[in-house]
């Protein structure tokens, strides 16, 4: 992925000479890694209450004079043409302003594609309505707008398509035969070979060696994707839910063939994003058709074109062969297998990454392939690759244990590398096995019973089961963040981020003020707007300590100015910035706390009303010194109704190493958020593609199952908080570790309940009969 | 969504009649189900009358019997007292349907004329013989998770959705509709059809009329009945297989009066007649259940999605009873 391939590059192009001589191991550690004043309070949302009050408004809901709305239709087929292409009726039919196919669609250059091109925010490369060509089985094929939103849907209804199918490669396991290694995973290596682990699986005493499947998962955000898109001109506004405002701006630029300075994207609320809030074809078709039209276009996609038109999770099929020795440690690793994507996309679903970082092993064999397959372009979906990665890997080590007789947490434990197993580089903060400690003491995991149908409550039989939670440490390269610095000692901290529920409203609010010895109240983050300082993208769980080392760049400028600003009648006279501290609402000199100076006294003095203050963030070099990856141990206690099947998870202890939190309420939420998602992707979640047609048969919430209120225990989360010392303010992102290892965990708690391995997700209940 | 007319009816002679005025016209309910098709576009009535305004009471009889008013909010039956005592097997399948919300609007009326869920029904871009009579099925060779394994045809193998139907179907209910030419009564067992070469055509009632009300005739053995539904999750999800149940052991140990009905199986609410045959005056023991339940399932034919429901049933329908057996109602 260019991305991290970006940051990469730009750490080995930017270190030396930022650094001239210091390794960044042995850059020091952030000097706020254990304050606590403002970071660690469990601070409600800042945006709570609108929310609440509905007040918040969202991309869908921006009012806009002479707005006209939008309705898309999707095409029927998987591959061929449109034959014929009817828009009589359409065109004349109340309210309807235009009907836009391929044939009347401006020409438009093909999305830069997200993770190929620096620029790119599109989850797919393909031209938008720009021919016959048909691609997927849902592909937006004609869109109407018109003066209500049900003029346009009835109107889109009267197109008639007729399509001149083609042969399309649909069946994944027809199509595996022929699967490939892709060039790189994410920037990674493909193929990761130490030893000859084939032979030392097949030699080894203990050995386990299975086949494990999962399918394909829909993205069901709350809000499903919108943009109300205006054009004054050849400047572009686009009111969106993404979680990448300037790869947006970018990648419309690049479509429409204008600046990037000609795109606004605001996107101040996002209702869910966990991967798919991208740019997908709606983002075109809504400012091509609003430019046809002159007017302000909304295009809110329903539930169903959600599922049509922006892609999931993908399907893998994955083997992991574990060869163990008689002391429980491994001789031999493998965990290889393929995924389906599509020719017009970068996401390779990277299930092998939690096996490159996670046990000790003497011989290794990690690789992945892929298919391509005619359909929406699969995308990144919470924790791609880690989510199910990890119930591949996690079942197949509780099997190992089961195989040698032993405790799943104790075999763990003699798994556990001294370093990153196959970088060989040191882990910056690790802590795993702490986290099995706390998590099986608060579980009461000594009280299990390892024997599978042991225990049992009438018709239901109760199990217990455990995995490894992991997920990388991601921070960005390119973000950028400005300290507005008001003389009533007020900041504005100002840079383009993203509030998609997770408390980045709050959580950074909080960070700044800590960085700035403010209270939380007298500081203001304002977010998610492309007119704002160059926010990195929410994702990758990354996005915290990307704010956080902008933020803390900015801070040291804004230092160097007020120092200067104080000039020689304060009593900070002749100190250097790496001699004051912030503190109190102002600078204080380290060695005398009394030596200090208020911010609003500095400008007041200085007779200037605001002070400005801008950075961008150093590369990420930490990613390249250290081996960083969060960490956690999840343990699941379930029934399995003996006589249908039926599972139902009661009890749920999450234990994180995620170095440090910065608000446990939001944290707790965004643990527990990953964690019933998981609930879903072990138990229910499975997105129907009829191999016959392409065609996606379940795009509906009544019928493409996430879990309900019922489905989900009591959810119990802890964490080490122990400070990471290489990271900004020594944390790590949290939104996508609590996923991992759910699968997994639920799998081998449905094992111990019921004496069943089910190795093909989801767990329903006709695989417990 | 089509453009379409609304009215509304004060009293079922006033419905019958706007519908018969305009061809194409459907009755609404709640709407939960109606205009969601209507939004699909699977459903494309000219003229809608909403029947909502129609008795909605719920009336207990002299006989020890109850009258539901066709547009009763489920809500309402699920929680009225005399149905929780007497029948509380209805009380129960209503409460495993859908969400409070849906239910909240739902109407009895509407409830038992709903329409399958085979998704294949619900996607214009499929085949499917029960929206267009001859176009073909293509859930046969599809996705058939939720699909029928009773008295299906190679025509269609959908099954009927609702959990409230299979009580009624247990219960031995009367429909009370109003036409045209005046009223009559008909059998629940009756009501919905499996398909044959007709799916399109789901129930006796014709097209201009109009379901007033509905009828539980009096039976003890239904204070001790239940409602046993197997889902894909905890609530919120059709059933893969649901067992509605009465129960009345004899003194000796026999079983006395027994009401079976299985849902999510058929193309109607499968009343389990053979079963309740092979019940009578056997033993009440999970051997004669077992018996009873293989009995009933002789004839089911798997699809590759749905074959597991066979056992599936067959156990619930056990488990069913023997609970009740037991005491236990849920
Ligand atoms: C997401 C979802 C989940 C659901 N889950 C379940 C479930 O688990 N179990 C379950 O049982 N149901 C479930 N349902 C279905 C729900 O129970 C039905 O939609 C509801 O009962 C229909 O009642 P209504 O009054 O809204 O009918 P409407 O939608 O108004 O009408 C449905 C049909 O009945 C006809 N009709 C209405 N009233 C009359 C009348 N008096 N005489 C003749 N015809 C009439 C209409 O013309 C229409 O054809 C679910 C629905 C949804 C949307
Ligand atoms: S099963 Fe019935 S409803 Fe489903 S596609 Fe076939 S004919 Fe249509």
């Amino acid at each position: 992925m260019s991305l991290i391939r970006d940051a990469i590059d730009a750490v080995r192009r930017l270190v030396p000479e930022a650094l001239p001589g210091a390794l960044p191991s042995e850059a020091p550690p952030d000097p706020l890694i254990d304050a606590r004043r403002v970071i660690g309070t469990p601070l409600s949302r800042v945006d709570g209450p609108l929310k609440v009050a509905g007040k918040a408004r969202f991309a869908a809901e921006v009012p806009l004079d002479g707005l006209v709305y939008a309705a898309l239709r999707y095409s029927a087929v998987a591959r061929g043409r449109i034959a014929v292409l009817d828009t009589a009726a359409a065109e004349a039919a109340p309210g309807v302003l235009l009907v836009m196919t391929h044939r009347n669609a401006p020409r438009l250059s093909p999305p830069p594609l997200m993770m190929a091109d620096p620029r790119g925010a599109a989850a797919s490369s393909l031209p938008v309505m720009q021919d016959a060509t048909i691609r997927w089985n849902g592909e937006p094929v004609a869109l109407v707008v018109a003066a209500t939103q049900e003029q346009a849907e009835h109107a889109a209804s009267l197109i008639r398509i007729d399509y001149e199918a083609e042969a399309a490669a649909l069946s994944f396991d027809a199509a595996k035969p022929h699967a490939a290694p892709p060039g790189d995973i994410l920037g990674e290596p493909t193929t990761i070979k130490v030893g000859d682990a084939e032979a030392a699986v097949a030699g080894a005493a203990f050995r386990v060696d299975r086949i494990y499947r999962t399918p394909r998962h829909n993205h069901c955000a709350i809000e499903p994707h919108a943009v109300t898109v205006a054009w004054e001109g050849d400047s572009l506004t686009i009111h969106d839910a993404t979680q990448m405002v300037h790869l947006t701006r970018s990648t419309m630029a690049a479509v429409f063939g204008i600046a990037e300075e000609q795109v606004r994207v605001l996107s101040p609320f996002v209702g869910g994003g966990f991967g798919n809030k991208a740019v997908w074809n709606h983002h075109v078709l809504a400012a091509a058709a609003a430019r046809m039209v002159n007017r302000p276009v909304r295009l809110a996609l329903s539930r169903e074109g959600v599922f049509r038109a922006t892609g999931g999770r993908t399907l893998t099929e994955q083997r992991v062969a574990l060869g163990a020795k008689a002391d429980g440690t491994l001789a031999g690793l493998i965990h290889s297998g393929v995924t389906g994507i599509t020719s017009h996309n970068q996401c390779p679903e990277q299930f092998s990454f939690p096996a490159r970082h996670l046990y000790a092993a003497d011989s290794f064999l990690i690789t992945q392939s892929a298919v391509e397959l005619d359909m929406v372009a699969n995308t990144f979906m919470r924790a791609p690759g880690e989510s199910i990665g990890t119930f591949a890997l996690e079942s197949a080590i509780d099997e190992l244990a089961e195989t040698m007789g032993l405790d799943p947490v104790e075999l763990r434990r003699r798994l556990e590398p001294e370093r990153d197993p196959t970088s060989g580089l040191a882990f910056s903060s690790r802590h795993l096995v702490e986290a099995y400690r706390r998590g099986a003491e608060r579980f009461g995991w000594d009280r299990r019973n390892p024997t599978p149908r042991a225990r049992r409550d009438g018709d239901w039989l109760i199990g217990q089961g455990v995995a490894t939670a992991t997920y990388p440490y991601y921070r960005m390269p390119g973000g950028e963040a400005r300290i507005r610095l008001r003389a009533d000692g007020h900041a504005v901290v100002q840079m383009a981020a993203h509030e998609m529920g997770m408390g980045t409203a709050t959580v950074q609010a909080q960070q700044a003020a800590e960085r700035l010895g403010l209270p939380v109240e007298r500081v203001t983050f304002e977010y998610g707007d492309s007119a704002l300082p160059r926010g990195t993208l929410a994702g990758g769980s990354s996005q915290s300590a990307s704010i956080a080392a902008a933020v803390a760049a900015a801070q040291a400028v804004l230092v160097e100015q007020l120092l200067r600003l104080a000039g020689n009648d304060s009593p900070l006279a002749g100190l250097k910035p790496a001699e004051v501290e912030a503190r109190d609402g102002g600078l204080c000199y380290r060695d005398d706390p009394r030596r200090c100076e208020s911010y609003a006294s500095i400008l007041r003095r200085a007779g200037q009303d605001e002070l400005v203050a801008e950075a961008a963030a150093p590369p990420p070099a930490e990613t390249q010194a250290y081996s960083m990856h969060s960490y956690g141990a999840q343990f699941c206690e379930l029934r399995v109704n003996a006589v249908t099947g039926e599972t139902r998870v009661t009890r749920w202890v999450g234990s994180f190493n995620t170095g440090r939190i910065l608000n446990p309420k939001t944290a707790a939420s965004q643990f527990r958020g990953g964690i019933i998602m998981g609930l879903g992707l072990a138990l229910t979640e499975e997105t129907l593609f009829d191999e016959r047609t392409g065609r996606i048969m379940n795009p509906s919430l009544a019928d493409y199952h996430v879990p309900v209120h019922l489905d989900v225990p009591e959810i119990d989360v802890i964490w080490n908080d122990i400070p990471d010392p290489h990271s900004p303010l020594g944390l790590h992102g949290i939104g996508e570790i609590g996923i991992t290892g759910v699968g997994a965990a639920v799998a081998n708690a449905v094992h111990n309940a019921t004496g069943i391995r089910v190795r093909e997700l989801p767990i329903t209940l006709d695989k417990l009969l | 969504m089509n453009p379409f007319d609304y009215a509304r009816a004060a009293d079922p002679a006033e419905a019958v009649r706007l519908a018969g005025a305009r061809p194409n016209t459907k009755f609404l309910g709640g709407g939960t189900n109606l205009v969601d098709l209507m939004r699909e576009t699977i459903e494309t009535p000219d003229s809608l009358v909403d029947v909502t305004g129609l008795s909605r009471r719920i009336e207990v009889l002299a006989d020890g019997g109850i009258l539901i008013g066709a547009a009763a909010r489920n809500t309402a039956v699920a929680a009225d007292p005399a149905v929780r005592k007497r029948f509380p097997m209805l009380a129960r399948a209503i409460l495993a349907g859908a969400s409070a919300q849906i239910r909240n609007m739902a109407t009895v009326g509407g409830n038992i004329m709903q329409r399958t869920r085979c998704c294949y029904f619900y996607d214009d871009a499929a085949r499917c013989n029960k929206r267009v009579p001859g176009a073909g099925c293509d859930a046969v060779g599809g996705f058939n998770r939720m699909h029928a394994i009773l008295g299906a045809s190679p025509a269609c193998v959908a099954t009927h959705p609702s959990d409230l139907c299979v009580a009624l179907a247990a219960l031995d209910a009367v429909v009370h509709v109003e036409g045209p030419t005046g009223g009559r009564t008909l059998r629940f067992i009756d009501f919905h059809r499996l398909p044959g070469d007709r799916p399109d055509i789901e129930t006796a009632l014709a097209a201009d009329e109009l379901i007033t009300a509905v009828e539980l005739p009096p039976l003890s053995a239904a204070a001790r009945s239940t409602y046993r539904k197997v889902r894909d999750r905890s609530s919120y999800a059709f059933a893969l297989v649901s067992v509605a149940a009465a129960l009345d052991v004899a003194a000796d140990g026999t079983v006395g009066t027994v009401r079976l009905a299985l849902g999510g199986v058929a193309h109607k609410p499968w009343r389990a007649a053979k079963a309740e045959a092979a019940l009578h005056g056997a033993p009440a023991t999970e051997a004669s259940f077992r018996a009873a339940a293989e009995a009933e399932l002789m004839d089911a034919v798997g699809l590759p999605g749905n074959a597991f429901k066979i056992e599936l049933a067959k156990r619930t329908i056990v488990a069913t009873l023997a609970g009740l057996v037991r005491g236990e109602r849920s």
